[in-house]
């Protein structure tokens, strides 16, 4: 998106920010909530530094929008420690909300008013907010300013949202679920409108269900299951993703022969005759796979080398957790 | 009533607290001034509920229509208690109607979407303060009463010659006003009640079509049987009416409040503060996950 680009490249990151490194923009100790008869959140503990994009997971019901409405201050906890930009959400006033932007789950467009009114009711609220026309370029929504609200598409309505959060100039976003319903090209373009706020320095706290929306943009990811975080790291090495096994998998010819007798014990064969290879050390024993193909004077033309998917782990963190507990 | 108006604001206001600031030496609140940030969000109420077109019939239009007809049936008839002029009896009837419609109808209707809709917890989650969310759509409500009124008392001396005593114009000014903060806060009442948008005009005409035919709204009141007067009595339409019609009617001599009416108006909206403040509720209750 060039509207992105060019608009952020005049707006430098605001004057006076600290950069990275020192106290985190929100931390978590020992947070726990319960309701009359279930315990939704358990103790967890969570730490989101200036200017990272954190992604937070969790099936449905597993506490993750308890935990975001108690960061954003809209219910309180029952234990724990809870700062978020210094202070605590749940006494937290308006000098607070003005350097925190929310992007609720569900939300309608103001009723009757334009985009453009919109922004500039919201404008008002704010002690230093951001100008509006550079404000609905950043979402992308230039050609729709003077469209009321309400008429515009459900990805235009999220992106009103999020420049309904942005036109305060907060330090710190929350987003809830951004992409759920778009098509494939609105979430590219709702992505590119959150990695642009990275790059105006802001720190955004993201939910989704989307794994590959989480890859795609998160520095940071935790998982929460059944209110307690089962794992915390980089879309990378998320859930030990990093140190899990490869998949080498290939169809062997006819008349191939067997496996070397190293890889034999690694092997799967599927139902289409394609073999898979669970593999610590997908290098040599890709060069043991070739050496044999070479010998044998064949090519393995489907060959594919693959990590396992952040989808992947994430599955096997939430189904292995829940399996523990029943 | 204003007095009240202004506690109801100051109540919700400390409702949240607001002292642990991050940043010690700012100051709390967001940078315009209160009382402008008040003006401005009516402004941009007044512009959505202009812009809703069942709105603007159910709340503008309607009265106007219902006092074509009620003079057209009644013609030059003498009617009510006073034997005033139908048309004389029938312009601050329906101004009491008009009140309602601009502020208890329309704003359990509207408030009721937006908390539905998820409006309301997202300018919650803005720094704006939360008397002036309430008292800019309280105030936007007062003025499209006040407007409809003024559209009726023009429309009733223009087209059928009502005349309003001068002496009289502080009178209804402070009753519209003093009637239309009343709805105001009973719609707030009556909102944490309805559950869904879609119930919300239903409830609202269930609870007002009743009042309006025995509070002397549709039917003169002497022409009900006294239990239905009674009843009537016991709820707030026939008192903004009654005060209405006594500061319409030719034969009063002098100033035309109705402080007893207005007291017990006083007294529904302390009813209604009581309820919306200990139920109203930002934003739509959801089952916890």
């Amino acid at each position: 998106m060039t509207t992105i680009s060019e608009t952020l490249s005049a707006t430098p990151v605001r004057a006076g920010q600290p950069a990275g490194g020192e106290e985190p923009v929100i931390a978590v100790r020992g947070l726990r909530k319960r309701y009359a008869d279930l315990e939704a959140v358990r103790g967890v503990d969570l730490e989101v530094r200036r200017g990272e994009i954190f992604a937070f997971l969790g099936p449905n019901g597993a506490g993750k929008t308890t935990v975001v409405e108690i960061l954003e201050g809209f219910r309180e906890r029952t234990e724990g420690d809870v700062t978020v930009l210094g202070a605590d959400p749940a006494r937290a006033g308006g000098a607070w909300r003005d350097r925190v932007g929310v992007v609720l789950q569900e939300s309608s467009p103001e009723p009757g008013l334009t985009v453009r009114e919109c922004l500039e009711l919201y404008a008002g609220y704010y002690r230093a907010p951001r100008p509006i026309d550079e404000t609905i370029a950043l979402v992308g929504l230039s050609g729709k300013a003077d469209t009321p609200g309400e008429a515009l598409s459900g990805g235009q309505r999220r992106r009103l949202d999020v420049a309904l959060a942005l036109v305060g100039d907060p330090e710190l976003i929350f987003l809830d679920e951004p992409t759920t319903g778009f098509d494939p090209s609105a979430r590219r373009a709702a992505w590119d409108v959150v990695t642009g706020l990275r790059d105006l320095g802001k720190t955004v706290f993201l939910t989704t269900h989307y794994m590959d929306e989480a890859e795609h943009l998160a520095d940071r990811i935790a998982v929460i299951v059944d209110g307690e975080i089962v794992a915390t790291g980089t879309p990378a090495s998320l859930g030990g993703r990093d140190r899990m096994p490869a998949s080498i998998r290939f169809t062997p010819p006819a008349g191939a022969g067997a496996l070397p007798a190293s890889l034999r014990p690694l092997a799967e064969t599927d139902a289409n005759g394609a073999l898979t290879l669970r593999s610590d050390a997908p290098l040599a024993h890709v060069q043991m796979l070739a050496e044999w193909a070479c010998a044998g004077g064949f090519d393995l033309s489907d060959l594919d080398v693959r990590r396992p998917t952040l989808e992947e782990v994430y599955l096997s963190l939430t189904t292995a957790d829940r399996k523990d507990r029943s | 009533m204003i007095l009240l108006l202004l506690r109801l604001f100051r109540i919700v206001a400390s409702t949240r607290p607001r002292n642990a600031s991050a940043r010690p030496d700012a100051p709390d609140g967001p940078g315009p001034g209160r009382v402008s940030l008040v003006l401005h969000q009516a402004r941009y109420d007044l512009l959505g509920v202009l812009r809703d077109r069942q709105g603007r019939f159910f709340t503008m239009v309607l009265p106007l229509i219902f006092l074509v007809i009620f003079v057209g049936i009644f013609g030059n008839n003498t009617v009510g208690p006073e034997h005033v002029k139908a048309s004389t009896y029938y312009v601050p009837g329906l101004t009491a109607m008009a009140v309602i419609a601009g502020s208890f109808v329309n704003l359990v209707i509207s408030v009721t979407a937006q908390r539905e809709s998820g409006v309301l917890k997202r300018r919650r989650a803005t720094p704006v303060p939360a008397w002036v969310v309430i008292g800019g759509r309280a105030l936007t409500a007062i003025a499209i009463s006040a407007a409809t009124s003024t559209v009726l008392l023009v429309v009733g001396r223009v087209a059928y010659g009502v005349q309003l005593p001068t002496s009289t114009i502080p009178a209804v000014a402070l009753t519209i006003i003093a009637g239309s903060a009343t709805f105001c806060v009973l719609g707030y009442a009556v909102s944490t009640a309805i559950g869904s948008e879609d119930s919300a005009q239903p409830v609202t005409q269930a609870i007002m079509l009743p009042l309006y035919f025995i509070s002397g709204v549709f039917i003169p009141n002497p022409s009900l049987p006294q239990w239905l007067q009674d009843v009537a009595r016991v709820f707030p339409v026939s008192h903004l009416a009654a005060a209405l019609h006594h500061a319409y009617d030719p034969s009063v001599h002098g100033a035309g409040f109705m402080w007893s009416d207005l007291g017990v108006l006083a007294a529904w909206a302390a009813i209604g503060l009581a309820v919306a403040l200990r139920r109203f509720a930002w934003a739509a209750t959801a089952a916890p996950a």
